[in-house]
């Protein structure tokens, strides 16, 4: 245990963190507008490494496949949200179960369609070498999720303060009834924020796929981790999430070197404790 | 009220009768059908008398299988009149688990105290897959055999009567638990927990052990599975044994604990005849329960009411 297998974990944990942020800011920022924990986030994960995998296959680019794979399951997650979540109205425990609904759906769909194979989804050559710095060896591909990570922040930090669309949606997290007052259509946020949920779960899903492999049950893996992050951050906070991703990325890489045993326990102990101590997440209001 | 009641009975009794004359496969989804249905009553004790959409029920069905199956498979106890106390065991070890986990959950409500307890309930599933020595990792324990105290359970009609026995006992007591002053608390707590604090009540404590009861009974349901099944595994822990017992109060209807027990023979049932007629049954389940959310909220036994509406309306 030098200062090289600390560094190399620390490395790793960052990268798988900066995974976790592209799942659980979607999540979190439907749970801010409407309200809802999507339980079908997980799915759209899974579904957006499948749409990529027959990219890739018709087209055989990786760069095309990480767009259209990220649009076509936002457009999934549009119609989720207009058809069947917004005529339940403001009712967010049948709209949690209807989305469970939909996770179960969404599993049998990718089953038939993709098989029950574990599929991996081969980068660019250019991504798989590794720089080597300090005499560490890093992947160019964890600093490449690390650097999408950061660019996504990024711009959604940016959109939400120093837009107006943002100003609109955080209107709608702060107090939708006021909102709706003051003539903003919350029922239109809804949409945008579902579907932007959905885009950045599947292009999660397509980074995520040349690390994990995609196979069927990765939907239900995932998903309690993007919960235990945004529950960790705080659910409806942007910077929580990041936050969030990068104490759970570390925990659970740390967890799994150390004590192999309890690695799961281990991802999911910090956040009992943080619960215990701020119920409502690091970043969370009341 | 008494007809409800008598038709319980009656359904129940009617259960009993025919099971002798049940093929052997028929006998072992009715009783897979009962465990399920102990456990999804634990569930709408939370979600539909008190508001509380517990996702992590698994954890405690988990406490008790694995208990019993550590106990069978290492000590070998539990399998003569052992059994009895390993019933106990499995039912404390259920309600200390929510004990602890309550702790963190109750506190939140709705949608928090979903998330919440599906985090914990995944915490039980990464110790039940991990910690090899105790739970035998990914493979699960094996168990024994089933137990012989004079009776033989290993005969199927035998363990069939044992499980209905524990499913009556369980729909009795909770049926006198949520008429109780106890239980009448908890409904006002789910229409207006503020109010219910101003009159006095001690809101959280009334959860709290509503959710430590609840976990008694996923505790016993967990015995009774790994005994049913005769393997205990990370599987039976997993997410999706929660979320499958929270749709099977949501079919068969919220508030109504039968409903529950309901839901889960229509679960059972329709998956395993859906899964030999048509391959694509999954998705008639899925739709079902989309339809059912959708159009449906009173679920399956929220259906005679509705009938009743809607003639009320024509006539």
């Amino acid at each position: 245990m030098d200062a090289q297998f600390w560094l190399i974990q620390i490395f790793n944990g960052v990268s798988y963190g900066a995974l976790l942020f592209l799942l659980a800011s979607g999540l979190t920022l439907i749970f801010g507008v409407m309200r809802i924990v999507n339980l079908a986030h997980g799915a759209y994960f899974l579904l957006g490494g499948y749409v990529a995998l027959t990219v890739i296959w018709t087209t055989g680019s990786w760069l095309l496949a990480l767009p259209a794979a990220a649009l076509a399951i936002a457009a999934l997650g549009l119609v989720m949200e207009r058809v069947f979540l917004r005529p339940l109205g403001f009712d967010p425990l049948r709209q949690v179960l209807l989305t469970v609904g939909f996770a179960f759906l969404f599993q049998q769909a990718a089953l038939d369609i993709w098989g029950g194979d574990n599929l991996i989804i081969d980068p660019p050559a250019t991504l798989t070498q590794s720089w080597v710095v300090g005499g560490l060896h890093l992947p160019v591909y964890r600093i490449f999720m690390i650097a999408t990570a950061v660019a996504i922040g990024l711009a959604l930090w940016l959109a939400m303060e120093k837009t107006r669309v943002g100003a609109v949606v955080r209107a709608a997290v702060d107090d939708a009834e006021m909102a709706r007052g003051v003539g903003i259509d919350t029922s239109r946020v809804s949409m945008l924020i579902f579907a932007l949920g959905a885009f950045l779960a599947a292009l999660g899903g397509v980074i995520g796929g040349a690390f994990f492999g995609i196979y069927p049950g990765l939907d239900f893996e995932v998903l309690p981790i993007a919960f235990a992050v945004v529950i960790i951050g705080g659910m409806g906070s942007l910077t929580g999430a990041a936050v969030g991703s990068l104490l759970v990325g570390l925990a659970d890489n740390f967890g799994k070197a150390l004590f192999p045993e309890l690695a799961y326990f281990s991802l999911y102990a910090p956040m009992v404790l943080i619960l215990a101590i701020k119920p409502t997440g690091l970043l969370g209001r009341e | 009220m008494n007809r409800k009641l008598a038709a319980v009975i009656v359904a129940l009794v009617l259960l009993g009768a025919v099971a002798p004359f049940a093929g052997s496969y028929v006998l072992v989804l009715m009783t897979q059908a009962l465990v399920l249905g102990i456990i999804a009553m634990s569930v709408d004790l939370l979600l539909g008398y008190t508001g509380l959409p517990s996702l992590g029920q698994a954890a405690y069905l988990g406490m008790g299988a694995y208990l019993t199956a550590i106990l069978a498979s290492t000590y070998g106890f539990g399998l003569g009149g052992g059994f009895w106390l390993v019933v106990l065991l499995g039912i404390l070890a259920g309600a200390a688990a929510a004990a602890v986990f309550g702790l963190f959950a109750v506190r939140a409500g709705g949608v928090y105290f979903l998330m919440i307890t599906l985090a914990l309930g995944m915490c039980v599933w990464g110790l039940a897959y991990r910690w090899n020595s105790l739970t035998g990792g990914d493979n699960g324990i094996n168990m024994p055999g089933r137990p012989d105290f004079g009776i033989a359970l290993a005969d199927d009609l035998n363990y069939f009567y044992l499980v209905l026995g524990f499913f009556v006992l369980s729909l009795a007591a909770l049926h006198v638990l949520v008429r109780s002053p106890f239980g009448r608390s908890l409904v006002g707590i789910r229409e207006r927990e503020l109010r219910m604090r101003i009159l006095g009540y001690n809101t959280w404590l009334h959860k709290y052990l509503a959710f430590v009861i609840a976990g008694g009974f996923g505790g016993l349901a967990g015995v009774l599975w790994a005994h049913l099944t005769g393997i205990v595994s990370p599987g039976d822990v997993i997410l999706t044994t929660s979320v499958d017992v929270l749709l099977m109060v949501v079919l068969g209807g919220p508030g109504t604990l039968v409903g529950g027990a309901i839901g889960a023979g229509v679960v059972v049932f329709l998956r395993e005849y859906l899964a030999t007629i048509v391959p694509w049954w999954q998705y008639v389940l899925g739709a079902v329960y989309v339809l059912t959310i959708l159009y449906l909220p009173g679920g399956l036994m929220g259906i005679p009411a509705r009938v009743r509406r809607w003639r009320s309306e024509t006539h």
